[in-house]
């Protein structure tokens, strides 16, 4: 017998399903995103540094996590680490590890790209009212780095929230691949399952990534 | 001060970020052998003592392995790694697994067994240990009811579809030089030639092709056993020699009861009804003749 796609959703614990897969997927992402912000602001601020060491340091730090497709950094982590090392990572751990270094990355570059935006009168104007480096810094230019980057780290966030669909290749079943699973055991009764699925998990998206820019939009509006 | 305040926040997430992060990486374990390679299987005493054995199956590749409606694994693999665990006497852990991961994880010993219609292949064997089969693949031919092929001599000057990367493609062109074959990157392409005529016939492994053809009425498989069988057999960490002897015993104890032509009609058979025969799929005792 074959019934509408739609009744898919709701056989069983199918929905239940799809929303213990979307909270595999945001606790993962947003313990990455909560841990690379702030180290990523550190390393923004460190490749800032004017000296060759910290430079090349940074620079091959950057360019080895963004050159390498993610996917192949969740199974060096995964499988690679216990291959040399023997070390048995949970892939929760790995997903965790992974993502923070591609955030940190990532956001270290956003802030070093914030932070030579702020034009060097800004400092000199700091400099002239008697503070020394450390004010300069913590009064006059973080503040306006600060509202520049909201939106690009709301960006950051909701890409890191997509890109996590990649951990079910280390075996953690998330959104995505809770659905693929309904599709697949519904192919020969409900062939039209795809859509109605698919469409239930595009709406699960848009509501946990819209609240994240709905906040950005507060704070933006707040530190303006 | 409003910006003295988002500084001090700042420093301070920063501080337990590192903490958790410093947290999380101490949870790892250490446990290598001497030669420097890692070995992480656990033999057969330490599933039983830990009462749970872990098991690599797929989650969404019905009939074989898949997640029903209430969240729970079924299939032919599962079917079969029940009875491990039953055997065993320990519970089961399930571990969804990939294609491209399968290798991986019984390499690693991240799971104890793999039973994830996993091929048995020269290069694979060089990476895991494989245990005795117990099931079977050869090259199925699915073609439309109006222009049935029942023998690979009617192809000859016709179009063969095959995907890239299978062994239908490398049987036919090592085999059968002069059958033309057309060939496409996805199973779905591969199927839409079919429909609309673009091929006079399409040909991969005889489970699939079973299967598309009930769903398909108009289309039957008129070849459905060729070429050499390629076998299917659970997997485990290579030199896990406690665990692989203990499957092999299992699978040929298992033979005698018939065990698996009992695990085809409770999963497969509803799939492939009666258009496909189970001494063609089915391996007993690991024997494959």
């Amino acid at each position: 017998m074959q019934g509408s796609g739609i009744e898919v959703l709701f056989l069983g614990r199918n929905f239940l399903r799809l929303l213990e897969g979307l909270w595999v997927t945001l606790r993962i992402s947003l313990i990455a995103v909560l841990l690379s912000v702030p180290l990523g602001i550190l390393f923004g601020m460190f490749m800032t540094i004017k000296n060759p060491i910290t430079k090349a340091i940074s620079r091959v730090y950057l360019e080895c996590i963004r050159i390498m497709p993610q996917l192949v950094l969740l199974f060096i982590a995964y499988f690679g680490v216990t291959r040399a090392f023997g070390w048995n990572l949970s892939a929760d751990i790995s997903a965790v590890i992974v993502f923070t270094l591609w955030g940190t990355a990532e956001m270290g570059d956003l802030v070093r790209g914030a932070l030579i935006s702020i034009p060097k009168h800004q400092y000199d104007s700091a400099y002239a009212l008697g503070m020394n480096k450390i004010q300069a810094f913590g009064y006059v230019v973080v503040p306006q780095t600060m509202r520049r980057l909201i939106p690009l780290t709301i960006n950051l966030t909701t890409r890191m929230i997509k890109t996590t669909s990649l951990v079910v290749l280390i075996g953690i079943t998330e959104v995505l691949k809770v659905g693929k699973q309904i599709i697949d055991a519904n192919r020969f009764d409900y062939p039209t399952a795809a859509l109605w699925v698919y469409g239930a998990i595009f709406l699960l998206y848009f509501l946990a990534c819209w609240p994240i820019s709905m906040l950005a939009k507060r704070l933006e509006k707040q530190w303006r | 001060m409003k910006l003295r305040n988002l500084f001090t926040k700042l420093v301070a997430a920063t501080a337990v970020a590192t903490l958790i992060a410093a947290g999380l990486t101490g949870c790892a374990s250490t446990n290598g052998n001497q030669n420097g390679v890692a070995q992480s299987f656990r033999t057969v005493d330490e599933i039983k003592e830990s009462g749970k054995i872990i098991i690599g199956v797929f989650s969404d590749k019905a009939p074989f392995g898949y997640v029903d409606e209430n969240g729970k694994y079924q299939g032919y693999d599962v079917y079969f790694a029940e009875r491990i665990a039953k055997d065993l006497g320990v519970d089961v852990e399930y571990v969804s697994t990939d294609p491209a991961s399968r290798v991986e994880y019984a390499a690693t010993g991240k799971v104890d067994i793999i039973l994830a219609n996993f091929t048995v292949t020269e290069e694979r064997a060089q990476q895991v240990d494989f245990a005795l089969p117990y099931m079977k693949v050869k090259l199925g031919i699915v073609s439309p009811d109006s222009a049935l092929i029942t023998d690979v001599e009617q192809l000859k000057g016709k179009q063969l579809i095959v995907v890239k990367g299978t062994t239908a493609e490398t049987y036919f062109e090592k085999n059968y030089p002069e059958i033309t074959l057309q060939k496409y990157d996805e199973y779905a392409d591969a199927y839409n030639a079919l429909l609309d005529g673009r091929g006079d016939a399409f040909s991969t492994d005889n489970t699939e092709v079973l299967a598309w053809a009930i769903k398909n009425p108009g289309f039957t498989v008129g070849i459905d056993a060729l070429g050499n069988a390629d076998t299917i057999a659970p997997a485990v960490q290579k030199g896990n020699t406690t665990l692989l002897n203990w499957l092999n015993e299992e699978i040929e104890n298992l033979g005698k009861e018939n065990f698996f032509h009992a695990d085809y009609e409770a999963t497969l058979a509803e799939v492939y009804g009666d258009a496909a025969n189970p001494d063609n799929l089915v391996v007993e005792g690991g024997k494959v003749e």
